[in-house]
């Protein structure tokens, strides 16, 4: 099974990335970016597909893959069958 | 007194921290490595500086999981004084063991510089002896020291008097300009509610010789000795 995984800063949280990144594409002439956000994109292979696997992902993306502090996450399938 | 001092793979001021603290009469530190598990005969716990696990996923997400945390946890909520400097605090933070996050300087540079911080408490562990006011320059040296704690956490830190130092300038008011990372009200250290576990970004470890051009650093670590002196004599 592949999942994937997104992590991005929560909305209180500042992130300088993002507003350093949002600048570059203004000046690079396209003044309508009004927002980036910059997070993590993670790619997972799990031997096996069995339904406990998911709440022990969604336990590892709270404990280890995401802050909660300061960040939320996304767990979702990923499209294709794994190599 | 015996301090550990926690080395994980990656940790780079381990090395600083145990020669500031073997400079203390009365004081020993000795390494302990991460994949230890047992802390027994230590009366306090350091988490040094560095980049552990090379700030892969964030800094400190992976370290917190080395098995010496374990015991970490247990010794803290024992009682034990734990101290965490620059990644150690935010390895602290990781773990729970402090309240908030550590995310990158607001201005996306590492920084690496003199900082002046004021003592906002002074009956802490980490804090006897420094009267509230106290300016003490300690060293910064990190490129994700912002520290971050939504508002209610931080009214709890403000309440609890757990907010130990602020980055301010020379006249020790606290500016914009002399918070080098963009740290919510210029926090530069805090501890948890039972004021036993303390995690800050600047280095008291590099500010404990006067050739170093600062040994304010050494009065924290005094001051954790002089607790634990306190505590002995308690249990005697």
């Amino acid at each position: 099974m592949k999942m994937k995984v997104i992590v991005t800063p929560k909305a209180a949280v500042l992130d300088p990335q993002g507003a350093a990144v949002r600048e570059a594409m203004q000046h690079l002439g396209m003044p309508e970016v009004r927002s980036v956000r910059i997070g993590k994109y993670l790619e997972i292979e799990v031997d096996g597909d069995g339904p406990e696997m998911e709440p022990r992902l969604h336990q590892l993306c709270r404990d280890l893959l995401s802050n909660p502090v300061i960040e939320d996450y996304d767990l979702s399938k990923a499209a294709g069958k794994s190599a | 007194m015996k301090f550990a001092v926690i080395q994980f793979p990656g940790s780079n001021c381990d090395q600083d921290c145990t020669a500031a603290i073997n400079d203390l009469p009365g004081a020993s530190a000795k390494f302990v490595w991460h994949k230890e598990s047992s802390l027994e005969g230590y009366d306090a716990i350091v988490l040094p500086g560095g980049f552990s696990y090379g700030d892969y996923l964030r800094c400190g997400a992976i370290a917190r999981f080395s098995p010496i945390m374990r015991t970490v946890q247990k010794e803290a909520a024992a009682g034990k004084l734990v101290i965490g400097v620059c990644n150690g605090f935010q390895i602290l933070c990781e773990a729970g063991l402090l309240p908030g996050a550590l995310v990158r300087n607001r201005l996306l540079r590492f920084v690496c510089d003199m900082a002046t911080t004021r003592v906002e408490v002074d009956d802490s562990p980490f804090t006897l002896g420094l009267p509230k006011g106290t300016l003490l320059r300690l060293p910064v040296a990190h490129g994700e020291g912002c520290f971050f704690a939504k508002t209610s956490t931080l009214r709890e830190l403000n309440d609890g008097r757990q907010v130990l130092l602020r980055y301010v300038d020379h006249h020790g008011e606290v500016t914009a300009a002399s918070n080098p990372n963009g740290s919510v009200e210029n926090i530069a250290g805090i501890c948890n509610r039972e004021r036993n576990v303390f995690g800050l970004m600047p280095h008291p470890d590099r500010a404990s010789e006067a050739r170093l051009g600062s040994t304010d650093g050494a009065k924290i670590f005094q001051s954790m000795m002089q607790a634990m002196a306190g505590q002995h004599a308690e249990a005697a």
